[in-house]
């Protein structure tokens, strides 16, 4: 299966569509590997599914958000702290 | 709706084609009017919604190839995919007084604005030119200065989007350089590259380290990470190099 990597601005759709901030420019910490990263920065896989957010460092999934029958799903268990900057 | 409240969530709005031009063979500029559009920055994109009669959607994302001043008008640029489910009807089907479905502006971080400064460096492959050439179109509205190279690889003289546009703005504008390649053909008396990007042409194009540049790089996956990985080999900072990948054969990323 080909795996088509894009950047962390292709997962701001959907997150825009849960979260009313510039959810580009906020920041995860990974679990894996401890970095920081903007999730612009990180690699996004568009799946029928739902959307994959990796980090950019060890590839550890960041976050899983789906959009299925009403509900939104959002597995974020990849990261340790989401900072958000209001405004 | 000013910066510093709560942007709000991404909603669907209806917008009606207000002209389409053909820029090349395989690629178009659709202008649409979005009233209650309440402005982007150069290097933002859209979502686009296409619903069939069975109900059947598919959406597919295009950047923004209009400077934010021309809103409400929003000016997207397609290329046409063969086995695309999106671009076909944009680029061969859509009329002047249709309407489309679309949401955004969408994404804070592939963004330029005259204040970040530079100097700039602008990476395109194909069509990864429509959302730099949206900070070029921004840069020359807001009389920008910053000193600014656009490196921009295409397949032929005929593939090259924007081909006068960009001409013109290298004469007009003193602190604007345009350096192109061409991958597959290239005229007789030629004096650009003509070859795909590699360290060579990068370390001749790119601004020098020391000068900590900002560089925004878009259009297809291979071309992008050939391009981001040969100017972190040159030095530069990877925080200061941003990318946006279309996809492994430049597709605009979308998802059904």
């Amino acid at each position: 299966m080909v795996e088509n990597k894009l950047d962390g601005n292709a997962a701001a759709g959907i997150l825009q569509e849960i979260f009313p901030f510039e959810m580009t420019l906020a920041q995860v910490t990974c679990v894996g590997c401890g970095t920081n990263n903007m999730i612009g920065a990180t690699a996004a896989y568009l799946q029928a599914m739902g959307t994959i957010v990796r980090c950019p460092r060890c590839d550890t999934v960041l976050i899983r958000v789906a959009h299925i029958r009403g509900n939104y799903l959002l597995d974020m268990r990849g990261v340790r702290v989401l900072q958000i900057k209001e405004g | 709706m000013e910066r510093g409240t709560l942007l709000g969530r991404l909603s669907w709005q209806l917008g009606e084609v207000a002209a389409t031009k053909p820029e090349t063979a395989r690629t178009k500029s659709i202008t649409l009017d979005l009233p209650g559009w309440k402005g982007h920055r150069a290097g933002q994109h859209v979502d686009v919604r296409l619903t069939a009669e069975d109900g059947y959607q598919a959406e597919r994302s295009y950047s923004i190839a209009s400077p934010s001043e021309e809103a409400p008008r929003v000016t997207l640029t397609v290329e046409r995919l063969d086995d695309g489910e999106v671009s076909p009807y944009l680029t061969e089907e859509l009329r002047v007084g249709d309407k489309l479905e679309l949401r955004g502006p969408i994404g804070g971080y592939f963004v330029w604005e005259a204040q970040m400064g530079g100097p700039l460096l602008l990476v395109a492959g194909g069509s990864g030119i429509v959302p730099l050439m949206a900070m070029l179109r921004h840069r020359a509205v807001a009389a920008s200065t910053v000193a600014t190279r656009l490196l921009y690889s295409s397949r032929s003289l005929e593939d090259v989007i924007y081909r006068d546009e960009i001409e013109q703005r290298m004469k007009s504008s003193t602190m604007l350089e345009v350096v192109q390649t061409l991958t597959r053909a290239h005229p007789p008396g030629w004096t650009g590259y003509s070859r795909r990007i590699d360290l060579q042409m990068l370390r001749e194009v790119a601004w020098p380290v020391e000068q900590h540049p900002l560089t925004f790089i878009c259009g297809p996956t291979p071309f992008v990470e050939t391009a981001a990985a040969r100017l972190v080999e040159l030095g530069h900072e990877p925080a200061r190099i941003r990318t946006e990948r279309f996809g492994p054969t430049g597709e605009n990323h979308g998802r059904k």
